[in-house]
């Protein structure tokens, strides 16, 4: 393992579609995603809820939803996940991928000792006796700064407060020192201070371990001072891809330059929030042509019946969009 | 704990009272006594009666002296109609048979109701759940009065294997039939419980964070889903343990096994007080030391719940 091809990336992720069958049909959730991660790289993933983000990543660990199916490729140093035997799909996920979720309340066990749910990963993919892992727990809930982490490891979740387990949760994920960790809406469960708290945490842990993080988010606050490139998906798709401040100083797309001007600002002195307006898609009945369509300020009636490609701009960056990149800038200065 | 647990035994005590009040209200409501018979007797032999067993006396006082004997002498009174039978001697003699067959059913039907239940659910809308899921709904229709003839046709006359009742001393040729016969109904709904539950448990997230740490999925079950999907089964348990080890009217009479079980009928249709009153205690007292232990049991598995 030791000595992997710099040039490869660490997650290639190729046309990725997630399907689920349901009482009221096909459910479309993922529509041929693609995307590379490099090893130590930050990416967010960002887009309203049903945008098909979480399922991606899902997808990814073989965490799918009984109903739920993947095609397409999701490479780990040139393995395919997807069709990993279950046996080896369980040696990479923890000690190479680890995952974080929204809930801390509901993702850790609240009938077991967190020492017994910690302890329990290393006994199982480092060989480590109990004692050894329950120790090597405790280090590791002192590094998330836990308090008096030694003495509180034999506690259950609930004697603890919502950021402060989902300190715990990024501790149990950090134990095996994946090369990848996949931080599903880590924040969005949480009060505000806190999130900036676990947000600090997490640049530290990136910083310290060099571990490549993929931030899976709806709240482009909080990408903004952490990842490196961003991606934005609507109806499981992808709308637009490069590095972060490019998307946030110039979006090319009008769900992207949707999404900016619906957070809210303190230096603009608007009277209301601003909301894109209209519903997200109904992912069993997706239209021929551009998701965005029904909602789109930039509209063209031939948009409705037609996909727009996915394709690579000068400076590297990838956007699904037929409406012309300047008449998109010109849009956005005007409304400054 | 120990707190709680006194406590809750204190409290028994005036529920037993008010069970105690309330059957003998609803004993003395219905019609008839114990010694009413096809022939009637003569007034004067009818009173002489009822005097000896003090039913010629107020209600209250009745209830009073019955209760009272029970405090001081642990005496349940004479039976009506088993004559130099006490109510307890009757108890002391069926309640070790039904204890048997039922205690046998109750390990049966738990063992098996979870294990079909968890393979339901782990196997969802496979053909292994739709024959679960079928063959539950199968045994929860079969009555008693129906699986216990068939069973003694297949065992006792097609294959031979095994007697069609009795009890002497209650060896396992004799405890076969009885606690497939109880167990069966139960079987069908503790797999149920078990079915649903663990379901809801696996569609949670702390299981999904189980799957993510790379656990096996022998390992999830047993240690991350076990104890959560068996709350709702343990609280099934309790009133269903007090009723399997109470025994069953059918099967002590269709195999003859002479447990308390035909007491509960028998006792009602010939007025015997006594022994209603007997057997009617003996399930309160049971039912409410099993729930006892299934709040006590609920606390050991969840961490949130503490006395």
């Amino acid at each position: 393992m030791g000595d992997v091809t710099t040039s490869a990336p660490l997650l290639e992720v190729e046309d990725l579609r997630v399907t689920f069958r349901t009482g009221d049909g096909q459910v479309n959730a993922v529509n041929g995603v693609s995307f590379a991660l490099d090893e130590g790289e930050t990416l967010a993933i960002v887009g309203e809820s049903g945008s098909g983000k979480s399922q991606t990543a899902y997808a990814a660990m073989g965490l799918l939803a009984r109903n739920g199916s993947a095609t397409g490729t999701v490479r780990y140093r040139g393995r395919n996940l997807l069709e990993l035997p279950q046996r080896e799909l369980n040696g990479i996920r923890s000690q190479e991928i680890a995952m974080i979720f929204q809930d801390p309340m509901t993702s850790l066990n609240p009938y077991m000792r967190v020492s017994d749910q910690m302890a329990e990963v290393l006994m199982l993919h480092k060989g480590m006796g109990k004692r050894q892992a329950v120790e090597e727990a405790a280090r590791m809930l002192d590094a998330v700064r836990i308090p008096d982490a030694r003495a509180r490891i034999g506690m259950y979740p609930h004697e603890f407060s919502g950021g402060m387990r989902q300190r715990i949760m990024i501790a149990m994920a950090l134990l095996c020192r994946p090369k990848l960790l996949i931080a599903d809406e880590p924040t969005t469960a949480l009060d505000v201070t806190v999130q900036a708290q676990i947000m600090r945490l997490l640049g530290e842990i990136r910083k310290d371990l060099g571990t490549a993080v993929i931030l899976i988010t709806h709240d482009l606050g909080v990408v903004a001072g952490f990842c490196e490139r961003t991606l934005v998906m609507y109806g499981g798709q992808i709308m637009e891809e490069g590095r972060t401040e490019a998307i946030f100083a110039t979006p090319t797309h009008p769900y992207t330059l949707g999404l900016l001007s619906a957070v809210p600002r303190i230096d603009r002195e608007d009277e209301a929030l601003l909301t894109i307006a209209g519903e997200p898609p109904d992912m069993s009945r997706l239209p021929p042509g551009c998701p965005f369509f029904p909602r789109c300020a930039f509209a063209r009636p031939e948009n409705e019946t037609i996909r727009p490609p996915l394709v690579t701009l000068p400076d590297g960056r990838r956007r699904a969009c037929h409406v012309p990149v300047e008449e998109i800038l010109a849009r956005k200065e005007a409304a400054q | 704990m120990i707190t709680y647990i006194l406590r809750r035994l204190l409290v028994a005590i005036p529920t037993i009272l008010i069970l105690i009040v309330l059957s003998f209200m609803l004993m003395f409501a219905a019609p008839g006594g114990p010694f009413n018979s096809d022939k009637p007797l003569p007034a004067a032999v009818l009173a002489n009666i009822e005097a000896r067993y003090g039913l010629d006396q107020p209600y209250v006082v009745q209830i009073f002296n019955y209760v009272k004997n029970i405090v001081l002498h642990f005496d349940f009174g004479p039976s009506f109609k088993y004559r130099d039978q006490t109510v307890s001697g009757l108890i002391a003699q069926g309640f070790p048979v039904t204890l048997t067959y039922g205690s046998w059913a109750f390990a049966v039907s738990t063992v098996l109701g979870v294990a079909i239940g968890t393979v339901a659910a782990i196997r969802h809308n496979t053909w292994l759940d739709y024959l679960a899921v079928g063959s539950a709904i199968g045994a929860s229709v079969l009555p008693n009065f129906v699986l216990s003839p068939i069973l003694v046709l297949v065992f006792t006359i097609w294959l031979g294997w095994l007697p069609a009742g009795g009890w002497s001393n209650g060896g396992w040729e004799v405890v076969v039939m009885p606690v497939i016969a109880l167990a069966t109904t139960y079987v069908a709904s503790i797999a149920r419980i078990m079915r649903s539950s663990m379901l809801e448990v696996l569609g949670s997230g702390f299981i999904r964070t189980a799957r993510a740490k790379g656990l096996p999925m022998s390992r999830i079950i047993w240690r991350h889903a076990m104890k959560p999907a068996m709350l709702p089964v343990l609280s099934y348990l309790g009133p269903a343990f007090v009723g399997m080890i109470t025994g069953s009217v059918v099967i002590d009479i269709y195999f003859s096994t002479g447990g308390i079980g035909q007491y509960f009928v028998n006792s009602a249709l010939n007025r015997d007080y006594a022994v209603i009153m007997g057997v009617t205690i003996l399930v309160g007292v049971l039912t409410i030391l099993f729930n006892l232990l299934v709040d006590i049991l609920y606390a050991w598995i969840d961490p949130k719940i503490r006395y």
